[in-house]
């Protein structure tokens, strides 16, 4: 364990990196995701399409494989950003999909009643949605979406691997720097935990301060 | 209703589990015969019982970890799983000091797993390979926790660059530059004292540098030369040496720490092989065909080594707070790091 303590320092600063990345992609995502949810249930043809679409494409592919596309391909085209923020676009794009999946369940959960009491009101479909379904829909989905958070703090790691220090990049880097690799990678993994539960704390007191009592 | 569905539900994960077994054990014989001969051209010596060679002998195979990923070094080649570069030459060599016959015949009683750097001194102490023979640089501090062979080759750490450049042509250069190595490696340290001003982007393997190279993420990369020679190779005359090197990389045969018997005997294939030609027909086959000129071997260095891994304790990677006293330089420094990653601020970890 002595690898750990001597690099403390260093095994915080990696864990600074991985909660901004975490934190800034699930903003993100969970704006997106709400969005092509959104989508997903509209009465639009092509904005359903358009929503499938994303969903099927990102989900379905390794995060590893999304952000090797992003990080090199993207830059035969002459588009470059720097690796974390090219991380951040990833895991956002990727972790999306997970939200808008989550919350679409939500929706579907909400009685028809519901949507039907609303159009008898005159609301158009996004008067609808936000005033109506959405509150009602994101209630019941907050423990899934906090696995999907969870979820998305260890997908952070895949930053590592491209030039990020993270947690998961500076314990690849003292294994290279001939570290014994079981001490550092515990320290990763207790690294993560540290992280993963107080978030699964964090999701139970919100479940609980915004469950509909019925 | 219910126990049948849940019956169905665990059929799932045992199913997984046992795709996963099959595809292992498929995956587990992955060393293929370059020839169906199986007539030795020689007899196989005979060791004392209870040596490494003889239990070697015995168990009918030879355990070698190598790069996987390094053309003209260790490679392996995905289509037909076989494997070349210097390095498998030289294990093929030393597999035939135990086995007699020739590098043709040895078929499957040399097997080739792959040791990346990071896990190489674990795969030794763990006892799951014979011997690591991945451009592996005897230092001191690896020393600690396993011993050395050789060394078989001197490489330079060089610098790799566009076809195209002509800014570059020393590592004093590469200072103000953005330059790419491998997170923690002796080389990302090497280029940090030699160039301080170099701007690292380091990733977690060499293929990603040259892409960077490829995508103009960074204008060199650097890394021991043999390793750069087969990136070169690979580049289809994008990329050139720019042939400055500033240090020396003895690459050595790791194995079990305190092992001498063992040690010795590779120490004496090396010489032999040294020798008779054929360590000069392995460079010319594949690092010579890289354009590299033919080095004299380096010569070998019977130390005397530090006893039992469980006398030492492992002091590797210790911040540079807590410098210890062992051997010259046996106390590495925590990596120093530098990613030109704006938005994080995570300049280093922790400086020597």
């Amino acid at each position: 364990m002595d690898v750990v303590l001597d690099n403390f320092g260093g095994y915080v600063d990696a864990t600074v990196i991985t909660v901004e990345l975490t934190l800034l992609s699930f903003a993100v995502a969970f704006v997106v995701g709400v969005l092509v949810a959104a989508f997903r249930v509209s009465p639009v043809p092509p904005l359903r399409t358009v929503a499938t679409l994303w969903v099927e494409a990102l989900r379905n592919t390794p995060v590893i494989v999304l952000m090797y596309l992003f990080f090199f391909g993207l830059t035969k085209v002459g588009v470059s950003y720097s690796p974390f923020v090219s991380a951040v676009i990833v895991l956002a794009a990727y972790t999306s999909t997970f939200v808008a999946e989550t919350v679409r369940s939500g929706i579907n959960s909400v009685s028809r009643g519901q949507a039907e009491a609303g159009r008898a009101l005159g609301l158009t479909f996004p008067q609808l949605l936000v005033l109506v379904v959405l509150p009602q829909a994101l209630r019941t989905v907050v423990a899934p979406l906090g696995s999907v958070f969870i979820a998305l703090i260890k997908n952070s790691a895949i930053a590592g691997a491209f030039a990020v220090l993270d947690i998961f990049g500076f314990s690849k880097a003292l294994l290279n720097a001939d570290a014994p690799p079981i001490a550092t990678l515990v320290g990763a993994a207790v690294a993560y935990l540290v992280l993963a539960l107080p978030a699964g704390w964090g999701v139970g007191f919100i479940e609980r301060r915004v469950a509909i009592r019925r | 209703m219910r126990s049948r569905r849940s019956t169905r539900l665990w059929t799932v994960p045992v199913l997984v589990l046992a795709a996963g077994l099959v595809a292992s054990a498929c995956g587990s014989s992955s060393k293929k015969a370059t020839s169906t001969s199986t007539t030795p051209a020689t007899a196989p010596p005979t060791f004392p019982a209870g040596t490494t060679m003889a239990n070697i002998q015995a168990k009918g195979k030879m355990v070698v970890g190598i790069k996987f990923d390094q053309p003209g070094v260790g490679l392996r080649n995905p289509t037909n799983n076989s494997f070349e570069g210097f390095d498998v030459d030289i294990a093929k060599l030393m597999a035939v000091g135990i086995f007699g016959g020739s590098p043709d015949t040895l078929g499957n009683k040399i097997e080739f797993v792959e040791a990346v750097s990071a896990n190489r001194e674990t795969f030794i102490e763990n006892g799951n390979v014979d011997a690591v023979i991945a451009s592996y640089t005897i230092n001191d501090a690896r020393k600690q926790r396993v011993d050395f062979a050789g060394p078989y080759l001197l490489a330079h750490q060089d610098i790799l660059v566009k076809a195209s450049d002509t800014t570059i042509k020393s590592v004093t250069d590469l200072n103000g530059k953005k330059v790419c190595s491998v997170q923690g490696s002796t080389s990302e340290k090497n280029v940090i004292a030699k160039a301080p001003q170099a701007q690292l982007l380091s990733f977690d393997d060499y293929s990603k540098c040259t892409e960077a190279l490829t995508d103009g993420r960074v204008v060199a990369v650097t890394t021991d030369g043999p390793i750069l020679a087969g990136y070169v190779a690979k580049s289809n005359g994008a990329f050139k040496v720019v042939n400055a090197p500033f240090t020396d990389e003895p690459y050595g045969i790791g194995m079990k720490k305190g092992d001498d018997a063992f040690r010795a005997f590779l120490n004496d294939r090396l010489e032999k092989i040294e020798a008779d030609g054929q360590w000069a027909s392995a460079f010319q086959a594949t690092l010579g065909k890289l354009g590299l000129a033919l080095p004299t071997p380096p010569p070998i260095d019977r130390y005397v080594s530090g006893g039992s891994p469980s006398a030492t304790t492992s002091t590797t990677a210790t911040g540079g707070a807590t410098s210890t006293t062992k051997a010259a330089g046996a106390t590495t420094t925590a990596p120093t790091v530098t990613t030109t990653v704006p938005a994080t601020t995570s300049t280093s970890t922790s400086t020597p």
